[in-house]
């Protein structure tokens, strides 16, 4: 019982609070990022140019079949043979948000497929452009029907920081690596920790989207 | 490249091996599991609802690595003395359940409601509703999200190398450090994991189209 109360000492509990932030931080960071190319690298894979979206299309599925853990590394010891070296919270950053843009890419272009094709079609016979079709008609059914899609593959990026626990960003797994590395004792209050902080945050975000994918809906 | 695979082919081989049975055995496994929490998840019982409802939920928003971990450091503390590779296994198999349940969950409950109540009313019991009309209904459905469960289960494996588990990622970590060849380590490892993901999940997509 001692232990227990020694390891949820404020001091270590704040340490852990000061990696949840950086926890959330990378993630939002990624989601943000990754939004907007993932967006970009959907509609060109819908839009179907000629050569550049099968290229692209190609690309993308190589990235969400590798595992996240792979371009973790890669990118924090393969980079720095190109000559740049990032540090560890820009590594984690750039690492996920390229694995996230192929996630969101995937979630874009399906959602968009599923829109009725009798929208575009519609559209473009009274007159609209291609983009205009796009941007005005397709795109806003298209994100609404993304909405629970994108919500789920949030969740999954923040629990995917822990992951960079790896290369010693200072995220809440680490820190909790390094109160349970003083004292052996702390290992199951620190995991009991975790995963209620992680829990809270994750289902948080998933309760929320449903409210928001109720209300669209 | 070319060196890596040819000096390092037993250790290449070794860790696909063992990345690929982590994976099915995980999959086996969370397939019985997770079939079993979605059908509590549908019935009418409110307790079993709210059991398999919370099992679901619980082992969805916490992240891998951490139920990994807690096999991998606290079982062995407390319990029982066991390896990485088991402690990975165990943590991928509840993982995975979870999102598995879910996948099945939805699946049945995406057969129309009018064909359990047509089969009710040709006298079958719930049961035998379940089993004549809804679950083969549903199997069809399922198919393809579950395979690209299993694609990402085959993707979630490399945690084992956090747990000294033998996996590809893990023979990857090795062979980089030992050659410092970073780059054309992890590239040769993402094309053995690429074997195993790229053709499950195009056959996926296929699939996908086939059904709708």
């Amino acid at each position: 019982m001692q232990n227990w109360i020694n390891a949820y000492s404020w001091l270590n509990i704040r340490f852990l609070l000061l990696g949840l932030g950086v926890t959330i931080f990378i993630s939002v960071v990624a989601v943000v990022l990754s939004f907007i190319l993932g967006s970009i690298l959907g509609i060109i894979r819908y839009s179907k140019i000629k050569y550049v979206s099968a290229i692209l299309g190609f690309f993308v599925d190589l990235i969400r079949n590798l595992p996240l853990l792979l371009i973790i590394f890669f990118t924090y010891f393969g980079l720095p043979n190109f000559g740049f070296k990032p540090d560890t919270i820009l590594a984690a950053i750039i690492a996920m948000t390229v694995f996230e843009s192929a996630m969101v890419a995937e979630i874009v272009r399906s959602g968009i497929n599923a829109v009725d094709i009798g929208q575009m079609e519609g559209a473009r016979s009274v007159g609209m452009s291609f983009l205009q079709a796009l941007w005005h008609i397709i795109l806003p059914q298209a994100y609404k029907k993304m909405i629970p899609a994108m919500i789920s593959q949030f969740v999954s990026l923040i629990k995917d920081t822990s992951l960079a626990t790896i290369i010693v960003v200072p995220e809440m797994m680490q820190h909790a690596q390094v109160i349970y590395g003083q004292n052996a004792n702390y290992i199951l209050p620190m995991f009991v920790a975790l995963a209620v902080l992680y829990f809270i945050v994750c289902f948080t975000l998933s309760l929320i989207g449903n409210h928001i994918d109720k209300r669209l809906a | 490249m070319i060196n890596i695979i040819t000096h390092y082919s037993h250790q290449l081989l070794s860790g696909f091996g063992w990345t690929l049975l982590s994976s099915v055995l995980a999959l086996f496994f969370s397939l019985i599991i997770g079939s079993l929490f979605a059908i509590m998840e549908i019935l009418p019982n409110k307790t079993a609802r709210f059991v398999g409802r919370a099992y679901v939920e619980l082992f969805r928003n916490i992240p891998l690595l951490v139920i990994t971990m807690f096999f991998y450091l606290i079982i062995p503390l407390y319990l029982v003395k066991i390896n990485g590779f088991t402690a990975g296994t165990i943590g991928l198999t509840l993982y995975t359940s979870a999102f598995i349940a879910e996948t099945i969950r939805s699946g049945i409950q995406s057969v129309d409601t009018g064909q359990m109540e047509g089969a009710r009313s040709v006298g079958m019991t719930y049961w035998q509703a379940m089993r004549y009309i809804i679950l083969p209904q549903a199997f069809k459905i399922v198919i393809p999200p579950l395979g690209n469960q299993f694609v990402n289960l085959v993707k979630n494996s490399s945690v084992l190398a956090f747990v000294a588990g033998f996996d590809l990622m893990y023979q990857a970590n090795s062979i980089a450090s030992t050659t410092f060849d970073t780059i054309n380590s992890y590239l040769v490892i993402g094309v053995l994991y690429l074997i195993i993901t790229m053709p499950l999940s195009y056959y996926m997509r296929y699939l996908e189209k086939k059904i709708a």
